[in-house]
This record gives structure tokens, C-alpha cells and sequence, in this order.
């Protein structure tokens, strides 16, 4: 954990132009969304294949409320956030009874439905040409240039990753890890499992809002390309590449297949065909993640001397 | 009836045929593997882009598709081998992933090795309209439905008659049982993703000279089959037809009557519907989970 | 004065009848034992007392009173607690932690407080990792509290599910067949821990099929033939009933 509070600190040690800046900014918003994502697939043993539409729920709700009703910027970030938990929590009750693929296959449906009223309603969210976004502002002072971005998200995504082991910890997190054990023995054992799954739901959702909505107003530009099926398959990816219930596994995974797309534009039109091996390869060989795979190797490694 | 009324419901029909063979295949996968193939629609754009590409280097229309599904099938195996069996007894969110990733790695290769123009594919027999009931159908769509309910027929046949059709249905409900009177599991899969592969391609080889083809057409083709599969009753091979159908008749229908901005959204409205209202689809039964 | 009644328990699973118009009662602080062939529907039962399933018909009455109950999580609340035939065991935790999620009942945490880390909640945390590792050393299982759930040999995982069936403090818990597939020495173990759990004064409910078992340490028998009461009653007078040796136990039970 200090470790990596410790990281983000020192990172721009290392960042030499803006353009480094930049990464380092999406490899942030995208981890947020992981970290929180990570809390339902990886310790909650649920799965959602529409995450990208509450980060488009929470860009395009503040984008809305800011531009086109004149919201100051963090009211409409905050609104945009709420109304995000607030669908996955009603929407949440009906499709977290069903399990497996079944549960797989609702949340895709969601997303895709949200990214197509996105797409369609073209007088509030400018159609498939998308809309520009006001910066951030709170009292008068404006948010602006890659540095202060830069320790705006990196302090938010410490501040979550804070907020994730405070829950994993606590009862509340051995309840969520318990259903996932076993739904039926979690039951009765005591634990709400319904309530438990949604509380999941709706706080990764708000999470992944949260991120949407900063990345609305840091790029100053949304479209709808960043609310597609696509872009929840990505999302999923981090987090089972970097290692499902492992907090940091989610940060290293957003990290590490955030990056991945700028390195691999050297094998230019190979590009997907690579990305896709690379997914299908890690998920056969690694299907526990980077960083449990590699802590279990470093296990093996000390006991065997 | 009324001319437009018969229109929407003779569209409704073709692109519910296709819908109909991508449900299918997914339905003979997971039955015989319990796994969803994410990549079921890239087998839809193989079939019309290789038939596309065959047909431009020479080959006569029957040859082309003929080549191209055979080609469809050989790519199906080859997914057998380098995903699904390496990765037997993994979690759901293991095998998503790794269909996906095989989803997207055809589509990059589908850039490489064809472009990333559209292409259009000739008609089978012309494109004179003919009239039916006041509304006017392109010849192609004839072909669409006429060739889907042969299939059927002929999966029918398969399924319930031929000794192989009714192993890949026994693996399908006790793999484990099946092993233990001889069916080799290994071929029973083979067989299924090239079959499921081979009805993805025809979809694609008859939807081709109405909707054109190109490397990413798969994506929406392929989620929506799923839609249909799972309206019909995931793992039901008459759900997938009459999911197939009736999803293609709803689309056409809500485009037409209700709203065509959202023509898309109608499947997936549909699909989350039946998620939740009732999961086992229009013909799957309800599972016991016993503790 | 009983612990729990059954009025007229029915289920059904489209045309099976699981169980049929069932009527009994568990008096406290005994040891009910339910027998019975496979198929009876014994582990059907345990699932409509702790509200895995819903029954098609009749009512349970806890301490006299209806039991509302409808989720599993709500039966347990009411005091009734369970282990699992096909273990249940959260192998994605250690064995102390198995144990500590049976606590939950017994924690109070809001999402607040879990999310900021409120100092209250370390202090809950450590006692109850204490009663946790209480239970373990209480089933025997001391030498195994930091140990993975996954490491655990098959005799100490069904010792572990009972330690966090009795983590909720129950006052019923229903055991499913927690001998089955233990050799004699691991066997008299389970007496003895019954024994001492209703030493505690717990109610026990016991399904089984080793009748040495059962007879060795139940005070009261239940035994279902296709769903349906064959008799009930001491456990004496239930084994020398002539039409349960007849149905079940046949020449002499072992």
C-alpha cells in the first residue's frame, strides 16, 4: 500500500514529456475502474461485461449536467456518480440472481443498451461525433495541464485502493469473498448474499464512474467510442491479467495492458492479432493472474532453497 | 394484410433465419462443451469474406462457399485445440476471456490477410424483387430461409438419427458417461465447432449479398445470435430456431412500428428481458442445483 | 415443549413428490437423528429447514411461534444452522477465515465503517478471530488455523464446517451425514464432538446413515421412507419397530 502511495509519488521522476504524462494519467483512471471491478469479479466472484457503460454513464452524465445545463463540474461529477450506482443498484436486484454465463450475458446486454442510447440520443450527447466537456473547476480555479491531472488521479487511485483492502478487510469483505466460496453455504452461514452482490455491484459501478467522469474532463471530449462492449471486454481483461482478488493485481494489470496497445503499434496491422494471443495465452497458462502466478513462483522460490 | 406489415414480417423472417443458424451454433458448442464462443460471430465474417475473396480470385459461386466453410470448419477445429481443450475445467470468466481473445485475434487476422473494405457478395439467383402479399422480398432472401429451414431439417436428421449426432448429444448431457461407453469427447468436440463453424459461414455466405460483409460485421452478428439462443432457451437446438425467428421478427417489427434509431437495442432489451423475467428462454427447462 | 414443529411439509419437484405431509418434532436440548434410505428425502428436509428450498405445502413453528424465514440467511438468523453432505467449505479462504465468515451474524458493520477502517471494527476483528480460533481448537482443528481451507484433509474439512456452523452460535444444528466417508477412529471423534456440542446446549439434528452412530447417540429418530414418516420416536422403541427393520434397517442394524 505504501508502496505504491510510494510509486505514484516518485513516478514523475520518470516521466520525461507529457505524452509520458498522459499515459501515466489513463493507466490511473483505467486502474480506479479495475480496482473497483476487481471487488466484484475477483472478490465477489461475480462477472459484469458492461462496466464501460457506467464509466460512460458517469462521463456522459457529467459532460451533460456540466455542458449543456451549466452544473459546476464536481456537482456534476458527483450526480453523474450517484446516478451510476443508483442503475446498477436497480438494476442490479433482478440480473444478480442469475449466475455464470447467464449473469455474464445480462450485464453485456446492459451495456450494450447503454451504449447505444448513448449513441442515439444525439441532442444530449452529440451521437457518434460525441461532445466536448468543460474542464474541472471547483470555486474559480480550473484543473489544467498534465501535472496537476497527474496527482489528481494518482491520489484518487490511492485513495481507492485505500478504500478496497479497508473492505476486503472487514467483515463486510469476508462476506463477499464467503459467497463467493459458496453462494449456499454463505447463506447459511447468515450472510445476505443478495445484498452482499449488490453492494459490489453498485460500488464498483460508482467507481468506474467516478473514472469515466475524470476522463470526460481531463481529455475535455467524450464519445461514444469509449462506452462499447469493447471497452468492457478490456476493463475485465486488466482485471483478470493482473489477478483476480488482488487489489494491486487489478492496478498492475491496468497498468501493464494500459501500455500494452502503445508498444504493440510497432507490429502496426498485427496489433489485434497479437493482443488477442496475448489474452488467450495468459488466460491458459497464467488463468490466475500476474500477480498471484508470480507470488506463488516466489513462494516456491524461497521454500525450495 | 397490410403491404407494409407483410414487408417487415418477410425481413423479419430472413434476418431471423441467420440469427437462427449463429443461434445454433452456439447451441452446439455449449452443449457439447459448456463453453460460450465468444467467437462465433467471426465465423459468420469468414464465411462471407473468404467467399468474397475466392470468388475474386475465380472460383465459381458454389466452389467459393463451399471453400469458405470448409475453411470455416478447419479454423473451428484449430480453436479446439490452441483454446478450449488447454483450457478444460477453467472458471467462466477464464473461458469468456479466452473466446474473446480468440474473437479478436480473427479479427486482426481478417485485416492481415483480407482488408478492411467492405465487401459485397453477388446474389445467388439475381436481384429481381418478386411480390409476395403486396410487399416486394429480393430473391436473396429467399435463398436465406429456404437454406436455413433445409439445414434444420437436415440437423434434425443429424442429431437424432446418425450415430455421431447422438454422441455429441451425449456428451452434451453426461460427459462423463459418455467417456465411459466409448465416445471419444475429443472428437465429439471437433466435430461441434467445425459444425457450429460451418453454419456461422453459411450464415455469412447467404446474409453476404443483402447486408455486405467486412471484418468486423461478426461483433453484432454473433451478440446477436446469442441474444437469440438464449431467448429460445440456451442449449436448445428448436429454442435457437424459434429464438432465431422470433428475434428477427421483433427487431424488424420494433424497427418498423416503434423506433428504427434503436433497432439495435431491441435484441439486447430482449435478451435482458428473458435474463430476468425467465432465464431458461422461451424453451429450456429450469435447473435444480442440488446441495 | 418443542424446539421445532413441522405441520403437514410437503415438496415437490415437478411430478416427484420429495416429501409428503411430514409431521414432527424437535424437543431441546436432544439429539434427533433423521433415517432413512437414500432417496427418502432426508437432505430435501434439511433444506426446507434452513431455507434452501421452499416447501410446497405445511408450516414450521420455531419456539411455538410461525417461522416467517424466507431466505436461507433468515433461517440462520432464526438459530438454525447447518453443515453439508457435499461439503460447502469457502476454499478460497484459510480454515480461521471459514470459521470467522460463520461470525457474521455476530458482526455488526456498516459500509461506512468497513470502507474508512473505523477503529471499533479492529478491535471486533481481533475478538473475533480469537472465537474463531476458539472453535477450531473446540473441533480439534488447532494445528490447521493458519492453513489454507484447500490443504485441509477430508475428515479435518468436515470438522471445519461444523466449527462455522457453530461460529453463528445456533441453537439447532443440523448436521448432513458428517460421517460419511470417515474411517472408525475419525468416526468416534464425531461421537464424541456431538456429544460435546449438545453438552453445550445446542440442539442437534442428525442425518446419518451409520446406524451405530445414530443409535450410539441419539436420544429421539425420525425415519422417512420415500419422503414419507415411517416413525418417530426414542430411539430404542424406533429400533425395535418391526416395520422400519423391515423398510431399512434389515438384519439387524449394524
Amino acid at each position: 500500500m505504501l508502496a505504491l502511495a510510494a510509486a505514484v509519488a516518485l513516478a514523475p521522476l520518470a516521466l520525461a514529456n507529457n505524452y509520458h504524462y498522459e499515459i501515466a494519467i489513463l493507466v490511473g483512471l483505467n486502474a480506479i475502474v479495475c480496482v473497483g471491478l476487481n471487488l466484484l469479479i475477483g472478490y465477489a466472484g461475480q462477472i459484469s461485461l458492461g462496466h464501460a457503460g457506467f464509466f460512460g454513464i458517469g462521463a456522459y452524465g457529467s459532460a451533460i449536467l456540466a455542458a449543456r445545463y451549466g452544473w459546476p463540474p464536481v456537482l456534476a461529477l458527483a450526480a453523474a456518480v450517484a446516478a451510476a450506482a443508483a442503475l446498477a443498484y436497480a438494476v442490479g436486484r433482478p440480473i444478480l440472481r442469475l449466475k455464470g454465463h447467464y449473469l455474464a450475458m445480462a450485464t453485456l446486454g446492459l451495456g450494450i443498451i447503454i451504449s447505444i442510447v448513448v449513441a442515439t440520443e444525439d441532442r444530449y450527447t452529440g451521437g457518434p461525433d460525441g461532445m466536448s466537456v468543460p474542464p474541472l473547476a471547483l470555486g474559480g480555479v480550473t484543473l489544467a495541464g498534465e501535472r496537476a491531472w497527474y496527482w489528481l488521479v494518482g491520489a484518487l487511485l490511492v485513495a481507492t485502493v485505500w478504500l478496497s483492502l479497508n473492505l476486503i478487510d472487514s467483515p463486510l469483505g469476508r462476506a463477499l469473498r464467503a459467497l463467493h466460496g459458496s453462494e449456499v453455504a454463505a447463506g447459511v452461514a447468515g450472510i445476505d448474499s443478495p445484498r452482499h452482490k449488490l453492494l459490489a455491484f453498485a460500488l464498483s459501478a460508482g467507481i468506474a464512474a467516478l473514472a469515466g467522469a475524470l476522463a470526460a474532463h481531463y481529455t475535455g471530449f467524450i464519445t461514444p467510442g469509449k462506452v462499447t462492449f469493447q471497452h468492457s471486454i478490456e476493463l475485465v481483461v486488466m482485471v483478470v491479467f493482473g489477478g483476480m482478488a488482488s487489489t494491486f493485481g487489478a492496478v498492475v494489470g491496468a497498468a501493464v495492458l494500459t501500455a500494452l496497445p502503445q508498444l504493440l503499434t510497432v507490429f502496426k496491422e498485427y496489433e489485434m492479432v497479437v493482443f488477442g494471443g496475448v489474452m488467450m495465452l495468459t488466460m491458459i497458462f497464467m488463468p490466475r493472474g500476474l500477480v498471484p502466478t508470480l507470488a506463488a513462483l516466489a513462494a516456491r522460490r524461497e521454500r525450495a532453497p | 394484410m397490410s403491404a407494409q406489415l407483410a414487408q417487415f414480417l418477410l425481413s423479419g423472417l430472413t434476418v431471423g433465419a441467420i440469427y437462427a443458424l449463429v443461434a445454433l451454433g452456439f447451441c452446439i458448442i455449449y452443449n457439447a462443451s459448456h463453453v460460450i464462443n465468444f467467437a462465433q460471430g467471426e465465423f459468420v465474417m469468414i464465411g462471407g469474406m473468404a467467399a468474397a475473396s475466392f470468388l475474386g480470385a475465380g472460383l465459381p459461386l458454389p466452389l467459393a462457399a463451399l471453400a469458405a466453410v470448409a475453411l470455416a470448419a478447419l479454423i473451428g477445429m484449430a480453436l479446439v485445440k490452441f483454446a478450449v481443450a488447454p483450457a478444460r475445467g477453467a472458471s467462466v470468466v477464464t473461458l469468456i476471456i479466452i473466446t474473446i481473445g480468440a474473437a479478436i485475434l480473427l479479427r486482426g487476422l481478417a485485416t492481415v490477410v483480407w482488408d478492411k473494405r467492405i465487401h459485397a457478395l453477388p446474389a445467388f439467383s439475381g436481384d429481381a424483387p418478386i411480390a409476395v402479399a403486396g410487399a416486394t422480398i429480393a430473391p436473396q432472401s429467399l435463398w436465406v430461409i429456404g437454406v436455413t429451414a433445409l439445414i434444420v431439417c437436415a440437423l434434425w436428421g443429424f442429431f437424432n438419427r446418425t450415430l455421431t449426432g447422438k454422441a455429441i448429444l451425449a456428451v452434451s448431457h453426461n460427459r462423463l458417461a459418455a467417456q465411459l461407453v466409448g465416445i471419444s469427447v475429443q472428437r465429439v468436440l471437433l466435430v461441434s465447432f467445425a459444425l457450429s463453424a460451418a453454419l456461422g459461414a453459411l450464415a455469412g455466405i447467404l446474409i453476404g449479398p443483402i447486408t455486405f460483409t467486412s471484418w468486423d460485421v461478426g461483433v453484432m452478428l454473433g451478440l446477436k445470435g446469442f441474444a437469440a439462443a438464449i431467448l429460445g432457451g440456451m442449449g436448445s437446438g428448436p429454442g435457437a430456431v424459434v429464438g432465431g425467428l422470433t428475434l428477427g421478427l421483433l427487431e424488424s417489427l420494433g424497427a418498423g412500428y416503434l423506433s428504427s434509431a434503436y433497432k439495435d437495442a431491441i435484441a439486447f432489451i430482449v435478451m435482458l428481458a428473458v435474463l430476468v423475467l425467465m432465464p431458461g428462454g422461451l424453451l429450456g427447462g429450469r435447473a435444480t442445483e442440488r446441495v | 415443549m418443542s424446539l421445532l414443529r413441522a405441520e403437514g411439509l410437503s415438496k415437490d419437484f415437478g411430478g416427484v413428490r420429495a416429501i409428503e405431509a411430514l409431521d414432527f418434532e424437535i424437543r431441546p436440548r436432544a439429539v434427533f437423528s433423521i433415517i432413512g434410505p437414500n432417496g427418502a428425502g432426508k437432505t430435501t428436509l434439511l433444506n426446507i429447514l434452513t431455507g434452501i428450498y421452499r416447501p410446497s405445502a405445511g408450516r414450521l413453528w420455531l419456539d411455538e411461534r410461525l417461522l416467517e424465514a424466507r431466505a436461507p440467511h433468515e433461517f440462520a438468523a432464526a438459530g438454525i444452522g447447518r453443515t453439508f453432505q457435499n461439503l460447502q467449505i469457502f476454499f478460497n479462504m484459510s480454515a480461521l477465515e471459514n470459521v470467522m465468515a460463520g461470525r457474521h451474524l455476530h458482526e455488526r458493520c456498516s459500509v461506512a465503517a468497513a470502507l474508512l477502517r473505523a477503529p471499533r471494527l479492529a478491535r471486533a476483528e481481533r475478538a473475533c478471530r480469537e472465537r474463531a480460533a476458539e472453535l477450531l481448537a473446540f473441533v480439534g482443528l488447532d494445528a490447521y488455523a493458519g492453513a489454507a481451507a484447500d490443504a485441509l484433509p477430508y475428515g479435518a474439512l468436515k470438522r471445519l464446517e461444523i466449527a462455522r456452523a457453530l461460529a453463528a452460535e445456533p441453537r439447532l444444528l443440523l448436521l448432513d451425514e458428517p460421517a460419511a466417508g470417515l474411517n472408525p477412529s475419525e468416526i468416534r471423534d464425531i461421537d464424541r464432538l456431538i456429544q460435546a456440542i449438545a453438552a453445550r446446549g445446542i440442539t442437534v439434528v442428525l442425518v446419518e446413515h451409520n446406524m451405530k452412530l445414530v443409535m450410539g447417540v441419539s436420544d429421539r429418530v425420525l425415519v422417512l421412507d420415500y419422503g414419507r414418516k415411517l416413525a418417530e420416536g426414542d430411539a430404542d422403541a424406533v429400533r425395535k419397530d418391526p416395520r422400519v427393520i423391515e423398510a431399512y434397517l434389515g438384519a439387524g442394524g449394524d
